[in-house]
């Protein structure tokens, strides 16, 4: 029989709602949210709006269940790093197993939801990015390669393929680019964080390009991402998902996020890093703005 | 006598409890709907 001082000793019962909360990355998912709802807008077909709203649900909750299962794993070296040593897990507040078994609930039950309500395309394209995030950059990749948030973006890119499998059913050309936007836009929006927190990471003994290659090598690439974003974010408008202003406007954000990375190669301090970091996450936000509100206006051609 | 650390934590697990009914309510909630919406073809 367990003596109930022995579970309370072992710190159960400690985690409140917040800390359930926090073990879903909510920042993270928000941004999910966002794009895996834009792709499931702009995606051909049509989804009945109930339906609509369980698919970005399920996608939301397969993504923070991905969330708590890195956060389960990684638990060691968020300890390591100030960032991070305040969540659940690191702070002792939630054990390893609650945080795990909340996790694989959740990614389970999202992928059956999506698969007996919406579709099975999406519902396996869903459990893909689930298992992309922990098993091959939580696991695999993170702690061994710089190239980990590369390869392991790819996970954060999934999403809007999801939504537009949702609503058509299948994956065409216009999920591709949608995906490719995403995939690289990752690398010089975490590597601008990394650059400033290159300390962190060393300690935590997680290989991030600028603690492996430096912050010279880390800019140079940046400013590449950033080149090839160029053609990749006027993708749709040459794929007929957008128009032409939407063409024009995403090029032009193009063009002042790689303003920013010219600007972090020409600086010494951590300023032009911390702006590039922002600027991206606005960068994304418009982006997927942008092509929503072009579908919303027919096109604006 | 009751600690106030118990105490504490018997209101987090309260918390918690009332958090997980108003889930499984909603769930419930959203399959039904989900059902009507599948059978008429949406």
């Amino acid at each position: 029989m367990t003596d109930l001082g022995e579970v309370r000793a072992a710190g159960f019962g400690a985690a409140g709602v917040r800390d359930y909360v926090a073990i879903l990355k909510p920042r993270v998912m928000s941004l999910v949210v966002f794009t895996g709802a834009v792709g499931l807008a702009v995606a051909p077909g049509h989804l009945h709006p109930v339906l609509a709203v369980v698919a970005v649900l399920c996608i939301a909750v397969g993504a923070g269940a991905a969330g708590a299962i890195n956060m389960w794993y990684d638990r060691d070296i968020d300890a390591v790093m100030r960032r991070t040593a305040g969540r659940p897990l690191p702070a002792g507040r939630m054990l390893p197993g609650e945080a795990l078994g909340f996790g694989v609930v959740l990614a389970v039950g999202a992928v059956l939801v999506m698969g007996l309500a919406v579709n099975w395309v999406a519902a396996e394209l869903l459990a893909l990015t689930i298992a992309f995030y922990v098993f091959v950059y939580t696991v695999w990749l993170k702690r061994r390669t710089p190239q980990n948030i590369v390869i392991g973006g790819a996970a954060g890119a999934f999403p809007p393929m999801i939504g537009w499998a949702a609503s058509s059913g299948g994956v065409g050309w216009g999920a591709i680019a949608l995906f490719a936007i995403i995939f690289f836009w990752t690398p010089p929006h975490f590597w601008a964080l990394s650059l400033y927190r290159s300390g962190e990471y060393a300690a935590a003994g997680v290989p991030m390009l600028p603690v492996v290659a430096g912050p010279g090598e880390t800019k140079r690439q940046m400013l590449l991402y950033t080149l090839i974003l160029w053609p990749v974010a006027v993708a749709p408008t040459l794929l007929g998902v957008a128009g032409f202003v939407y063409g024009a406007l995403g090029l032009l954000l193009s063009l002042i996020f790689t303003a920013t990375a010219v600007a972090v190669c020409r600086d010494r301090t951590d300023n032009a890093a911390r702006r590039m970091f922002a600027f991206s996450l606005l960068y994304l936000f418009l982006i997927f703005a942008l092509l929503l509100l072009d579908r919303g206006g027919a096109g604006w051609v | 006598m009751t600690m106030p650390a118990d105490k504490q934590r018997q209101r987090t697990i309260r918390a918690r409890n009332r958090a997980l009914v108003l889930v499984l309510v909603v769930l419930a909630a959203l399959f039904y709907v989900v059902t009507i919406v599948r059978m008429t073809g949406g």
